[in-house]
């Protein structure tokens, strides 16, 4: 069993996410004496009996005074069990870029709901991101019960509602965890708790505990986006000339025969190198240095895969982007995509469709795309790419969209069709391509 | 099959990725170096990911004038035996030449922020790397690992990018530029462990020594070039060591017999306070200092 696990919050504003966050660090031990006694100051200053835990965690000023959550906070505290890297998400829909940025390298996600409200919009919303990104478990923590008198049919009749949302977003009901839970009074958190005799379920802690979480496949195909050429040109190292990256996917051998992309040059791998001393082997995660049996042009942007399984290099591809810009996408807009350690400029040249997150339809031929609406495209880039599906290989299948002008971060794009009812078109294009543009010279719209 | 990644691993190389991210992307990084745990750390992973080719950024050391002088020699020792640059830039020079003010309560840790943007924009750095964590305080618990500065160098927190994946996004217009935090996802223990691991050398205040101390808002000071105990300040002397090493003024000692790496593991992960709250007088002043000086431009 893995020793960690990456987890984020979501959920609407106020359903009680930092709270939670705050009871799972302070019912495991993990708040310093200090910090506690901040937060107890900070509470009574604000005429509260009892300690406000959100406030370990809302740790911005604005924050404090507004008593919601502006931006994501990263936590880190440990179990007997597990090492946990948790990042608590703003629900508030005009922050849902910062809930993608938490969710983005999550195994998990607790998706909360107030039992008084069900499942409303913003539920709607996050769910499916989650389910966009990929994060492969789920728990719905159903929350404030104590405000529903622990009342066994609400949580039921929450649980079934949100079930048929999650499958029809493809989860599988077994990476769906519900439990009812009270993040102020701690019920069921890391407690089992005595107002919920219907509960036989594990608690959240419980479950987080000891839930499987996906390490990267042993069959994963192997990708080496190079970051940086290491030639030290110094008497000691004089043909020294490594290939630095971080395995992204898969595994690498010395004597692995590897292909460089886009160029297609085929090489075989000499030796993997780092500054402990050389490796046999290296996995997804780990920073080394590749040298090459081969005297080859290779540079930062380049990537190295398995010569066996290579990705489709191409110039044409279809993706799912998921808009965190306040201004909107319309077709052939021209920005910069950053895929691996590559960033060319790139034109969208179609919207396919919309994905309406609330009815789990899609909308054809959208005019634009908006803040936080998750939409089919096509795109064209000035350089080809190797790409693969992002649910096949989440690290190369992912990229940036960046606006050109400021150098903002646009959305986050995933190569393929995201979600399976956006799945109605082939998900790349074969080779290079001559087709025209739709627009030229349109550019990303200006913002209201 | 490989051996699985330990804690550890995962932290060295996602640290050594971003090092190398911004090697390729930046035109002129710089990291910012006082000598003390975090930034110590911080070279060695820049030796560790460009080896076995020099680190290829120099690096800056705002002092304040009020260091303890075992740390500034510790810093030049680890300048000369790696072979690296550094550039000092002295909040003396600031105050000598009348851009920046003694404050009446004598601290110096608030006057660094002039002295960092000014040699920001003079050597037209355009990547800065700190040593902040999150684990640190909960208003570093909310920045990106590529945090963007506008043109006066300030943190602007309502407007912080998306950051998503692996993939940094560097970009930056003409004037602004971006602070770097390799070490945003290590805890003080990951810290002290890998030190451990590496057998990273430190400055020797680091460990329990004995000195000449006085109390001051519940801190333990010393005397020094930032002044000393007022008449009503008994000084006493006590076996102490540091558990952050910053501006002498508002760094605080910790009573403590860990004299090796091992007691001080022990100690640090049977501590009940955090490292700021132990030994900051300057985390101290208000609820929301660090996010305040943050926004001014602060490491
Ligand atoms: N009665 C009751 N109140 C709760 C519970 N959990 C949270 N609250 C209250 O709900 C309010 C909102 O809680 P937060 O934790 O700030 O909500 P949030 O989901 O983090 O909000 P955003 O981050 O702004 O989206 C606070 O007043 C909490 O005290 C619960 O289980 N029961
Ligand atoms: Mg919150």
């Amino acid at each position: 069993m893995s020793d960690l696990l990456r987890l984020a919050t979501a959920g609407s504003v106020d359903d009680g996410k930092s709270t939670l966050v705050g009871r799972l660090l302070y019912d495991t031990k993990s708040v310093l004496a200090d910090t506690l006694d901040a937060v107890h100051r900070a509470s009574a200053d604000r005429g509260l009996t009892t300690p406000d835990l959100s406030l370990l965690v809302d740790g911005l000023r604005s924050e404090r005074e507004q008593g919601i959550t502006i931006d994501v906070a990263y936590r880190y505290f440990a179990t007997d069990k597990r090492s946990f890297v948790l990042a608590d998400t703003p629900g508030h829909v005009q922050y849902t870029r910062n809930t993608v940025t938490g969710a983005s390298t999550a195994q998990l996600a607790i998706l909360l709901v107030d039992a008084r409200k069900g499942v409303i919009e913003q539920t709607r919303r996050h769910a499916a991101v989650l389910a966009l990104l990929g994060v492969p478990q789920l728990v719905l923590a159903v929350n404030k019960i104590d405000l529903v008198d622990f009342d066994e049919t609400t949580f039921a009749r929450i649980s079934k509602e949100f079930t048929a949302h999650a499958t029809a977003l493809g989860y599988s009901p077994d990476a769906v965890v519900h439990i009812p839970v009270s993040a102020l009074a701690g019920d069921n958190v890391v407690e089992h708790s005595a107002n919920t005799p219907w509960y036989s379920g594990p608690t959240l802690l419980e479950h987080l505990e000891s839930v499987p979480v996906e390490a990267d496949p042993h069959d994963a195909v192997f990708r080496f986006p190079v970051q940086y050429v290491i030639r030290p040109r110094t008497p000691e190292h004089l043909d020294y000339r490594g290939y630095a990256g971080l395995v992204a996917s898969g595994t690498v051998k010395v004597g692995d025969e590897v292909v460089v992309l886009p160029a297609g040059l085929r090489s075989t791998v000499e030796k993997i190198d780092t500054y402990d001393g050389p490796l046999d082997e290296a996995a997804a995660g780990q920073s080394v240095t590749l040298l090459l049996a081969d005297d080859l042009d290779i540079s930062r942007g380049d990537l190295i895969a398995a010569a066996g399984t290579p990705p489709q290099v191409t110039d044409e591809f279809d993706a799912t982007l998921c808009w965190l810009s306040e201004k909107p996408l319309t077709p052939g807009a021209r920005v910069l995509v950053k895929h691996g350690a590559r960033t060319v400029q790139a034109i969208v040249t179609e919207l396919r469709a919309r994905f309406d997150e609330q009815r789990l339809a899609s909308v054809d031929s959208p005019s634009s795309l908006g803040l936080n609406e998750i939409g089919r495209v096509a795109i064209r880039t000035a350089e080809p790419l190797p790409v693969d599906g992002y649910y096949s290989s989440r690290r190369t299948g992912a990229f940036l969209v960046i606006d050109a002008a400021d150098g903002g971060t646009l959305a986050a794009g995933l190569v393929g069709a995201g979600l399976p009812v956006l799945d109605g078109v082939d998900s790349c294009t074969e080779g290079g391509s001559t087709a025209p543009l739709t627009d030229d010279h349109a550019l990303v719209s200006p913002g209201p | 099959m490989p051996t699985p990644q330990t804690t550890l691993d995962r932290l060295e190389s996602e640290a050594i990725h971003i090092f190398r991210e911004v090697a390729g992307e930046f035109d002129r990084p710089v990291i910012l170096f006082s000598g003390g745990k975090d930034s110590t750390l911080l070279v060695h992973l820049a030796i560790k990911a460009f080896w076995p080719a020099p680190v290829p950024f120099p690096l800056l050391h705002v002092d304040t004038g009020h260091n303890f002088d075992e740390v500034i020699e510790f810093r030049d020792q680890v300048v000369a035996q790696h072979g690296l640059r550094l550039e000092v830039a002295k909040v003396q020079d600031w105050i000598d030449d009348g851009r920046l003010e003694e404050r009446p309560d004598g601290t110096r840790n608030p006057l660094q922020t002039v002295p960092l943007l000014d040699s920001i924009t003079s050597h037209k750095y355009d990547a800065v790397f700190g040593g902040g964590r999150r684990d640190e305080e909960r208003a570093r618990a909310k920045e990106r690992i590529f945090s963007l500065r506008n043109s006066f160098g300030q943190w602007e927190p309502r407007r912080q990018r998306p950051e998503l994946w692996n993939l940094y996004n560097g970009r930056h217009r003409a004037g602004e530029h971006v602070r770097v935090f390799p070490l945003s996802n290590w805890t003080e223990l990951d810290v002290w462990n890998y030190i451990e691991r590496e057998g990273i050398e430190l400055p020797s205040i680091y460990y329990s020594h004995q000195r000449d101390v006085y109390l001051r808002d519940g801190m333990w000071l010393t005397e020094g070039p930032w002044g000393g105990p007022r008449p009503e300040e008994t000084v006493l002397h006590k076996t102490i060591r540091y558990r952050t090493v910053g501006d002498g003024s508002c760094t605080g000692a910790v009573e403590s017999e860990a004299s090796d790496i091992r007691e001080v593991i022990a100690e640090v992960a049977a501590s009940r306070l955090t490292e700021r709250g132990a030994t900051r007088a300057d985390d101290r002043l208000s609820e929301a200092a660090m996010e305040d000086r943050k926004r001014e431009g602060y490491f």
